[in-house]
């Protein structure tokens, strides 16, 4: 059964509209597109922040409210609370009903954090508040995580590290969307690809049949690297 | 000029200070258990007027003390429609009168620090799993410097206005008198007119410090915050 189903689901802001069916089940599905084809705007959709017409249905009931705690979802501005490092992750970690400063600091040293735990959070550089939001989400247990260009602001080193904890938490069996303008993050990381373009899901695949099989002209110019939209 | 401060009667000085800190923190404190609300009404909720109400409350920002002054000097006048208070010259008179003063500044910040946080932690918070109530607080709380930087705006502009001190205070002081209403600004102005510049300067000094002070505490209390 797929854990999201999408039927019809529009979503229209006058000069752009997204418009699209699909289904995602569990492991890491990515959203792949140029800037403007709606990757966000299907990620806010699935994390229930935007208001659509049309049919969304979690794990076959029809997606409300209640569903908002079965997902969380990591912007592609990293947004941090005040205070600090653990302070952002300790908050986290009471909305789930844990307390647990271990459990936080566990996963600060996953992603390299734990040195500035004690910092402002607003004091962190770009990649580091990045990988805070990551830490974040990756504190909360979920059924569906959505990643909205993870690994923009980070280096080699930090995106491979964030790269790793994704693929960790599919193999533990939960559902990962990422967005990304990045072919080769998604031809590495994904066992699915949705290929958007101007608000329309021009081609849905396993990633290996869209990166050396395309059926679409638009999809293979842009896993061959050609396109400029 | 140093020996003319050796005649300053450092007794009334004390006690014109403290009346300014008394009056104008009352003002502050009125201004923000009625102005916070309202700022978080304004920037968090949608309702019919809600523009209109916030075009007033900035316009209002800049309305000079004078013809505030003169506004509750009309009004608390003893043929005024509230003369039957007895508000006028009184200490309680002049904090009314600078806590409406203060009133917009409050409602203003407030609503910018949480409209300039809202939406982003709002959501946030909703994908790290909040209900609809914890993500407001946690809006509220992240706005928390902003608000209480309202509050120092406004006791700052209460403390040194002059319009309303005079008008609805009208500088009244008598030696050992209780009903006294001098404050700092209205003895500034009196003594300025008397020629008496360097007493004067020195309670312009005091008025100085004492806006400083409060601003450099409040600011800790912002950074502990």
């Amino acid at each position: 059964m797929a854990v999201i189903e999408l039927r019809n689901v529009v979503k229209d802001y006058g000069q752009f509209k997204l418009s699209l069916s699909m289904e995602i089940e569990r492991g890491i599905t990515a959203i792949l597109g140029s800037s403007g084809a709606g990757k966000t705007t299907l990620l806010r959709i699935i994390a229930l922040l935007e208001s659509f017409e049309g049919e969304y249905y979690f794990m076959g009931e029809e997606a409300s409210e209640k569903h908002r705690k079965k997902i969380t979802m990591v912007f592609q501005q990293p947004v941090v609370f005040r205070g600090t490092v653990l302070d952002n992750l300790l908050y986290a970690l009471s909305l789930d009903g844990n307390s647990s400063r271990e459990k936080a600091e566990e996963i600060l040293e996953k992603l390299n954090l734990l040195e500035v735990a004690k910092k402002k959070a607003k004091n962190l550089s770009g990649g580091e508040k990045q990988r805070l939001a990551i830490a974040r989400a990756l504190a909360i247990e979920r059924e569906v995580y959505l990643f909205d260009e993870p690994t923009s602001n980070l280096d080699a080193e930090n995106a491979s590290i964030v790269e790793k904890c994704i693929r960790d938490l599919a193999k533990s069996g939960k559902t990962i969307v990422i967005a990304t303008h990045n072919i080769f993050q998604a031809k590495r990381l994904s066992d699915k690809v949705a290929f958007l373009h101007n608000g329309k899901l021009i081609e849905y695949g396993e990633t290996k049949q869209i990166f050396e099989n395309p059926k679409n002209e638009l999809t293979k110019k842009f896993v061959s690297g050609d396109a400029y939209y | 000029m140093v020996s003319l401060f050796g005649d300053l009667d450092w007794g009334i000085v004390a006690e014109i200070t403290l009346r300014s800190l008394k009056v104008s923190g009352l003002a502050a404190i009125l201004a923000s258990t009625i102005g916070i609300p309202v700022g978080v009404l304004l920037s968090l909720y949608n309702f019919t007027g809600r523009e209109f109400l916030k075009s007033i409350f900035n316009t209002l920002l800049g309305i000079p003390t004078v013809v505030m002054g003169l506004f509750l000097y009309l009004l608390l006048a003893p043929k005024g429609p509230f003369g039957f208070l007895g508000l006028l010259y009184t200490e309680m008179g002049i904090s009314l009168g600078q806590m409406l003063l203060v009133l917009p500044i409050v409602v203003s910040i407030t609503a910018t620090s949480i409209e300039q946080v809202s939406e982003e932690i709002y959501e946030l918070a909703l994908t790290l799993g909040a209900s609809r109530a914890q993500a407001v607080v946690k809006v509220l709380s992240e706005a928390l410097p902003g608000i209480v930087l309202s509050s120092i705006a406004a006791f700052n502009r209460a403390v040194a206005e002059l319009g309303i001190a005079l008008m609805i205070g009208g500088n009244v002081f008598v030696y050992g008198g209780l009903a006294n209403t001098r404050v700092l600004t209205t003895a500034i102005q009196m003594h300025v007119a008397r020629g008496e510049i360097d007493v004067a300067i020195v309670l312009g000094l005091i008025l100085l410090s004492v806006v400083f002070a409060i601003s450099w505490i409040m600011n800790l209390v912002k950074k502990w915050l």
